[in-house]
């Protein structure tokens, strides 16, 4: 539902996604980012005089991964076809991208929203090679060093290869879209068909936007909003874009049928183009490629290679480890976590301590080092053995919290450390008694609080306890001990590990 | 032993010691140096790296290793096929100073057989055209008349190749580009099956129709060219990964039973009866050796021009929107806004015939008129293709003229386009079907050399040579050399 309530406002959204492979769409540079400008090109992908581009077939099995991943249907032909226009960063004069004939169509991508269910239909599926990048103004003259007016171009990223995914228009919701874009980076991630990061551009989206009178059944008039650098701004120019046709048609106004670009200082959008200035991108079959034939054995041994997508895993996680469903999802949203956890698991260690201890004490560390999930220095057989470690009461959970970042840091593995530190819980029930009672003498009014009934008395003795023992004495074991001397023998056994 | 001879016989005399491959290049450079400054057949002579790579060879040769025939024997490039630190201009402003930092495909497997290059020849600008005159830098004149032009667009290695200045050369043919200038300047022209030669390092003109080719002075020179150019290139996906077969080895198998189909379109009232008779006189002399020749009909061939007009240019448009001024080439200066920049620079470096089709093309794919042209002329394609297959199924080889008519006027057609489009409305069906065709010369009218089309199935450029061999073997006019080629570079 639109911003205002006499208006029903429709979303579709348009997916670029970079296709992690080795190479690019068409020639042999690699297909990596950062690297310093115009680095990874050749004369293929720099489209000399001469050149012809030669398919990537790791591209095509990517692309078909996401297809199916998304419930499409792969077409048994498709065909490349010429987008003709001029930019300088373009150096064919027309990009390579599926239009009549796309790879696949169809499929649907179903998400939660405010915990409900919600389904949507993909119209379609294609493969095109990336354009370069321009950088004008006061990029450009950042980048060269000089002030002047420049343009530079970088065309490491021409010929990357992408894949379009394009929804039909029925997000209802600014809200709806952005739950709708997350679980779609999920869904590709886990296909293990992109690394789906936006801050470096391997996931880019354009949405457009209608509104229509809400008891009204004919579609509004779609304006295309570009310049979508991220979920939230996609989530606010929708916001807004639907605030501007709403008041549109409130006043009578028309609404333009137009591209608009989203300015990311005011959270508004502004015109780009108008639709009578719309290019004619004149396409036609590109010559120099063969129709792209999928056999369907090939296709069959695709389908039995698509990785676990993020619905059934959350699924196994919750029937076969139990989790809670706040862990489940945030397993689930960071993929490489999620692989960390199950190696932990299959080497033997509980899956809710594991679980926790992955997303709690594992990502403070990553968080506090500056190191992405995807490189754990951390191998998963130490992680294992920490989690033994706390389990059999060798550690208590603020020295294990310690071992796991002096493991962390040096890659020695927890049973080491803690022997080489002496660090290992005191368990000896006849040390951990002797400090108890040194505390007691020390401490009589506290002691007599508790014997007269105050219970929070022995939070108190508990904790010097474990400052004398500097933190290696079981907790559980003080516990018991404090209580028995200090003569409440009903106490129960305490859990605490 | 000259030039004319041809690099089969100049490799027969090579291998006897008569001469080394540093003769034979001298000898080459001599040629061009006393003719080409009438004849405009080079836009780049390239006489030092042709002496290193003769040198080279005759090293190799010295030192007792076994050499392949074309090794050492002088031969030129048309100017749209790559060569690594050797200007390619395509005789056009637009590429000025452009030096490609690679080879064509077709220009690398020469070269690994001992090719030796003495230049990049003059041609029609982006190969539009049939007559050497759209040139930006200047026209080609006909060896055989320098008043008259050699056909077009690979009109300089045709001259080049007929007036003795190489022993052979590559062309390009879209839509009988190898095949008019070879018939109107008296040599053997053929184009290959689309896909059997990679076109890799070919700069685009039509990518569906583009296919390199040799231009050589006999059918047994193009045997040995296409053997070592043709094959699956890993660079090319649409060349073929057909197998090549020894041309060689069917060469002088002769046409004895080979059935000839002689579709009637082709000798319509548009053919000069000199040319037409010429053609029939080499039918029968190919009926002579044992050719079963019989007239047939391929009933769409006159839509194949209209279509040919419409594809090639329809491509044309997207293939040169590369050049724009901003990575390579000719960049018109003072122009700060984007759309200045590229009207100033495309306005500037390409000539009206490129221009006249970049717009004809892009008009043909605009929005609103893609079906009723470029779609519909895909279709007529189909229906060209279909009347080939049909004919195949009781012919073995068709043949008929290359040009309607021999070399014109130069400034003949000038200001008429539609009439030079006619020069290829007889090669333009074989480029649509994508079927390999040779041109082999036969005989004179008005004492200018008239060519003998074949053209066959697909992949089955083996059988073309084989007739156009036997044919060349029962007749001896076509060694006559032409009066501008002087002592057709005699070593």
């Amino acid at each position: 539902m639109s911003g205002r309530g006499r208006f029903a406002a429709a979303i579709g959204l348009e997916i670029h996604v970079e296709l992690k492979t080795c190479t690019k769409l068409f020639c042999g540079c690699p297909n990596r980012f950062g690297a310093p400008p115009n680095r990874l090109v050749c004369p293929v992908c720099l489209g000399l005089p001469g050149t012809l581009p030669v398919l990537n077939r790791r591209a095509v099995e990517l692309g078909t991964l996401a297809a199916l991943a998304l419930g499409c249907q792969v077409a048994p032909e498709s065909v490349f076809a010429r987008k003709n226009y001029f930019y300088p960063d373009l150096p064919k004069g027309y990009q390579l991208s599926q239009y009549e004939q796309p790879l696949a169509s169809g499929g649907q991508l179903t998400f939660s929203v405010g915990g409900a269910p919600r389904t949507v239909r993909l119209r379609r599926v294609h493969l095109e090679e990336d354009a370069g990048k321009s950088l004008h103004g006061d990029d450009a003259a950042r980048a060269a060093g000089t002030p002047g007016h420049h343009s530079l171009l970088d065309f490491n990223r021409c010929g990357v290869p992408l894949i379009e995914i394009v929804t039909e228009p029925e997000l209802n919701s600014p809200d709806e879209a952005r739950a709708f874009l997350e679980a779609l980076k999920q869904v590709l991630e886990h296909a293990g068909v992109s690394d789906v990061k936006l801050q470096e551009g391997s996931l880019r989206c354009d949405a457009n936007v209608s509104v229509r009178p809400a008891e009204c059944g004919q579609p509004g008039i779609p304006v295309e909003i570009k310049n979508l650098n991220s979920f939230r701004f996609v989530q606010r120019a929708a916001a807004h874009e639907i605030e501007r046709q709403s008041a549109l048609l409130a006043a009578g106004k028309p609404v333009e049928r137009e591209t608009r670009q989203y300015l990311e200082s005011t959270g508004t959008t502004e015109t780009l183009r108008r639709k009578e200035q719309a290019d004619d991108y004149r396409y036609f079959p590109d010559p120099d490629l063969l129709r792209l034939r999928v056999d369907p054995a090939w296709l069959y041994r695709l389908r039995e290679q698509l990785p676990e997508l993020p619905a059934a895993r959350r699924e196994r996680y919750r029937r076969e480890f139990r989790l809670a469903d706040e862990d489940v999802e945030q397993l689930v949203a960071g993929l490489p976590l999620a692989c960390y956890f199950e190696r932990a698991v299959a080497l033997g260690a509980d899956p809710r301590i594991a679980a926790n201890w992955t997303l709690v004490e594992l990502v403070r560390l990553l968080n506090a080092h500056g190191r992405p999930a995807d490189a754990i220095p951390l191998p998963p057989e130490h992680f294992v053995e920490l989690i033994a470690l706390l389990q059999a009461g060798t550690l208590s959970r603020p020295l294990a919290r310690a071992v796991l970042e002096d493991s962390f840091l040096s890659g020695r593995s927890p049973r080491t450390i803690a022997a080489a530190s002496g660090v290992t819980q005191l368990t000896d029930e006849a040390q951990v008694a002797a400090m108890v009672d040194q505390v007691i003498a020390a401490h009589p009014g506290p002691a007599a609080d508790y014997r007269a009934g105050k219970g929070r008395a022995l939070d108190f003795l508990v904790g010097q306890v474990m400052r004398q023992s500097q933190g290696r004495a079981n907790p559980a074991l003080v516990n018991r001990i404090l209580r028995e001397r200090l003569g409440d023998l009903t106490a129960p056994a305490g859990t605490d590990t | 032993m000259r030039l004319l001879d041809g690099a089969v016989r100049l490799a027969e005399g090579m291998a006897r010691g008569e001469y080394s491959a540093g003769e034979l290049a001298r000898t080459a450079l001599e040629q061009i140096a006393r003719l080409d400054s009438g004849l405009g057949c080079f836009i780049t002579v390239t006489g030092e790296t042709a002496l290193e790579q003769a040198e080279a060879v005759d090293r190799a040769r010295a030192r007792g290793e076994g050499m392949p025939l074309l090794a050492g024997i002088p031969m030129a490039l048309k100017d749209n096929l790559c060569t690594r630190g050797i200007a390619t201009t395509c005789a056009s402003r637009i590429l000025e100073g452009y030096v490609p930092p690679y080879d064509a495909t077709a220009w690398t497997r020469l070269r690994a057989v001992g090719a030796v290059l003495m230049g990049k020849t003059n041609m029609d600008e982006f190969a539009m055209g049939s007559s050497t005159e759209n040139s930006a830098f200047r026209p080609t004149a006909n060896p055989w008349d320098g008043d008259r032009v050699p056909g077009g667009s690979s009109g300089g290695s045709a001259a080049a190749v007929a007036a003795g200045e190489a022993a052979y050369a590559l062309g390009s043919d879209t839509g009988g580009s190898v095949r008019q200038p070879a018939a109107l300047t008296g040599v053997v022209g053929l184009k290959p099956t689309y896909g059997r030669v990679s076109r890799y390092g070919l700069v685009a003109f039509a990518s569906s129709l583009d296919q390199v080719g040799p231009i050589a002075r006999t059918v047994a020179d193009c045997a040995l060219i296409l053997q070592a150019i043709a094959g699956r290139d890993p660079l090319d996906a649409t060349s073929a990964p057909a197998d090549v077969p020894d041309y060689r080895a069917t060469l002088e198998a002769g046409v004895r039973g080979l059935r000839i189909g002689v579709p009637r379109e082709y000798f319509g009232p548009g053919v000069a009866p000199g040319v037409g008779d010429r053609v029939r006189e080499a039918l029968a002399v190919l009926a002579g050796l044992g050719a079963a020749v019989e007239e047939c009909s391929l009933p769409h061939t006159e839509y194949g021009l209209a279509a040919y007009y419409l594809l090639a240019p329809a491509e044309a448009s997207s293939n040169l929107a590369r050049y724009d001024g901003i990575r390579y080439g000719r960049r018109t200066g003072g122009r700060h806004a984007l759309r200045d920049l590229y009207c100033a620079t495309r306005g500037e470096g390409f000539g009206p015939e490129v221009k006249r089709r970049i717009m004809l093309g892009t008009y043909a794919l605009s929005s609103g008129y893609y079906d009723a042209y470029y779609l519909k002329a895909q279709r007529v394609r189909t229906l060209v293709s279909r009347d080939f297959h049909a004919a195949f199924e009781r012919f073995d080889l068709l043949a008929a003229p290359t040009s309607p008519d021999v070399a014109f006027r130069r400034g003949e057609c000038a200001g008429d386009p539609l009439k030079l489009y006619m020069a290829d409305a007889l090669t333009i069906p074989a480029n649509l079907a994508g079927l390999p065709a040779i041109s082999v010369p036969c005989g004179f009218s008005r004492g200018l050399p008239v060519g003998l089309q074949l053209i066959g199935r697909a992949f089955d450029e083996g059988t073309l040579l084989r007739a156009g061999h036997a044919y060349q073997e029962a007749t001896s006019e076509w060694r006559r050399p032409p009066p501008a080629a002087g002592e057709g570079g005699a070593v």
